[in-house]
């Protein structure tokens, strides 16, 4: 087990492109870091020059106190799971798995141990004499983790491992995940678009966009205490409602201006933060989950706001309500027994006691 | 769905010129093109094997139909397996096609794999040449390289064939590994390099196993090219003791004006078998799909 960082870290593609901007990352032992961002944010070439499967451009990758930019991926101690399994068509799962320590010529009987104690971790032992054609995708990917734990390796990379399955399974096998690392506790890294499964996974998530890391922390930090509008509307489903706003105070304490209609009160315990921005134009950025039904007008930092309904879509123990401000599409997370209905409006209020408030220009959260 | 009642249901017809009528076409097509195929391709073995089998008698008999053998006679195939010169080119034969598909496979693999997947600089570029140099024909080749040959001084040596056919098989050879070895999935190299295999070790334990139908594709055409060529041999070798079964036989068995027809066609059947078993053998593991199941299908 060992911790990993990456110091300046560039990747320069042919033609121009930069990939990744020279990021900084430490990731202690025994941590599970994701890695999270759209696609060509740069994530997944993070990942494969850890792996030693890109070479660096710039900058240093550090693997349990040594620098490895020049060691190849098979010294580094290092075992990956692929998106799309990558498993040896013509090996069983048990050679599969005792693949990586045959070469490392261990001894059979401790090839045969690790296989098992890794085919129990992972509950694939009655799988052990298939073909990877025989099993399904699930436990495809089983396997595959199964071939990287049997390796007992410093640092574990997964690299979007449960894109390929469906939404179910990917549920169940994201708690597998979860578990297995509760019960190795090797480094991990792993790299996902999927912000649901960055949260529930990680111990810290690492925010990327264009190459850069936009902020890096615990899931609830980063669904609490957003460092910029990117990661406050990547963190979170249905992602938060951004409107265009400009700070003031008319006398009845701080407020901001959505329009000639919407204003909103800053609670106290913002007001002198937010004091130095009076008058500029900033983004106001309120969660789903933080506009509702209209009740408890008196408590404080709630504000009405009438939504003239949009659309309505039922989930069950929710439902959700779209609607237009200015032009700009806002959603409320309602009661299932809400009235909202098209066309009609709709009184909600506004949690401002969770707001935030960014610089129009920078998207920095102030 | 409406519900359907008993007296409602009415035989099922196809409608004109639907899909039903389209397939029933193509069927007519397909078997027409068959028949053709099968009567090109067919009949001339079939002749060849009939011929065999008759006395020299038979053969020059004006009455009764060609294609039937009245009265079957094994002499022609006892007359070649007992005669020495046609051991000998058969030998011979045999020797040069195995060492030839042995050159010729592992110079290919290797190639295939290092253009394929190490991504050196100018890869791409070798191996449109390689198979550029496929396209130039055997017959605009043989006089230069009978040139070659003799300043080596291997003319009329049964070994100067072993130099020349991988040349004719290593650039198609190359080709189709090339094929094969690109559509194995990237990850797979990738997940067998941080197992801890050199690219060594990468080629024999995951490539050859998961390209297996590619590389018996190679080696059947290989084995082709050796085992059937005729105008190198024809121009290289002149001696019946360096001969290879292709020149061997028109050589030994047409004297002068005289065509022993039974024994030529004879030697053509018994020429023919060590293919068709090697066909018929490799065939039953030429099959695609050998990836399945190693990546996200």
């Amino acid at each position: 087990m060992a911790e990993v960082s990456c110091r300046k870290l560039v990747k320069n593609y042919d033609g121009g492109v930069q990939a990744v901007k020279g990021i900084d990352l430490e990731i202690a032992d025994q941590e599970f870091v994701v890695l999270v961002g759209p696609s060509g944010c740069g994530k997944t070439t993070t990942l494969r020059m850890i792996a030693g499967l890109e070479e660096i451009s710039d900058g240093e990758i550090w693997i349990g106190g040594d620098v490895v930019n020049d060691v190849p991926p098979r010294d580094r101690d290092i075992a990956m799971v692929f998106q799309n399994y990558a498993l040896y068509p013509h090996m069983s799962v048990f050679d599969n798995m005792a693949f990586g320590l045959k070469l490392r010529k261990f001894p059979r009987e401790e090839i045969k141990r690790r296989v098992d104690e890794a085919a129990r971790i992972l509950d694939i032992h009655p799988l052990l004499e298939r073909k990877p054609k025989a099993l399904s995708g699930g436990q495809r990917q089983r396997v595959a983790m199964g071939r990287a734990i049997v390796r007992n390796p410093k640092v574990f990379l997964f690299d979007e491992p449960l894109s390929n399955l469906d939404a179910k399974l990917r549920v169940q096998m994201r708690t597998e995940i979860k578990k297995v690392h509760q019960t190795v506790r090797t480094t991990t890294v792993y790299v996902t678009h999927d912000q649901v499964e960055a949260m529930t996974l990680a111990d810290r998530v690492v925010v990327m966009n264009q190459g850069i890391i936009e902020q890096i922390g615990t899931p609830q930090e980063l669904y609490h205490s957003p460092a910029t509008r990117f990661v406050a509307g990547f963190i979170g489903s249905p992602a938060m409602n951004f409107l265009n706003c400009r700070v003031e105070d008319n006398g009845a304490g701080p407020s901001v201006r959505v329009n000639n209609q919407i204003v909103l009160p800053i609670p106290p315990s913002r007001a002198h933060r937010y004091s130095a921005y009076k008058g500029k134009e900033m983004v106001l950025g309120i969660r789903p989950e933080h506009m509702f039904d209209y009740r408890d007008a008196e408590r404080p930092g709630y504000a009405r706001i009438d939504a003239p309904v949009d659309v309505v879509e039922p989930m069950g123990m929710e439902t959700l309500v779209h609607f237009f401000i200015d032009g700009t599409p806002v959603c409320a997370r309602c009661d299932p027994a809400t009235p909202a209905a098209p066309g009609e409006v709709l009184p909600l209020t506004a949690d401002m006691n969770n707001m935030h408030l960014m610089e129009a220009s920078t998207g920095q959260v102030v | 769905m409406s519900a359907t009642t008993a007296g409602d249901v009415r035989p099922h017809r196809a409608p004109r010129g639907g899909l039903h009528a389209q397939r029933r076409w193509a069927l007519w097509g397909s078997y027409a093109a068959l028949t053709v195929f099968v009567i090109v391709f067919l009949v001339p073995p079939f002749y060849t094997i009939m011929t065999s089998l008759k006395t020299s008698a038979e053969i020059s008999a004006q009455k009764g139909t060609p294609w039937i053998v009245h009265h079957p006679w094994l002499g022609n195939f006892w007359y070649l397996i007992t005669y020495h010169n046609f051991q000998l080119y058969y030998l011979n034969s045999a020797i040069v096609t195995v060492l030839v598909v042995v050159i010729s496979m592992v110079i290919s693999v290797l190639a295939a794999f290092s253009l394929a997947r190490m991504g050196f600089w100018g890869s791409k570029t070798l191996a449109t040449g390689v198979f550029l140099t496929y396209l130039v024909p055997a017959s605009l080749l043989f006089i230069p390289l009978f040139q070659i040959v003799g300043w080596i001084g291997l003319i009329n040596s049964v070994w100067c064939l072993v130099l020349i056919y991988p040349t004719l098989a290593v650039p198609f050879c190359t080709w189709i590994m090339i094929g094969y070895f690109s559509s194995v999935p990237r990850e797979l190299d990738e997940a067998a390099l941080i197992d801890g295999a050199g690219y060594l070790q990468m080629l024999w334990r995951i490539f050859i196993p998961v390209a297996m139908p590619g590389i018996i594709a190679a080696t059947i055409f290989a084995f082709t090219v050796s085992w059937g060529n005729f105008i190198y041999p024809l121009a290289y070798l002149y001696t019946s003791n360096q001969m290879v079964l292709t020149v061997g036989i028109i050589s030994d068995l047409i004297r002068g004006d005289v065509f022993e027809w039974g024994r030529i066609m004879a030697a053509n059947v018994l020429a023919s078998l060590p293919p068709i078993l090697i066909y018929a053998f490799l065939m039953d593991y030429y099959i695609a799909g050998l990836t399945a199941g190693a990546t996200k299908g």
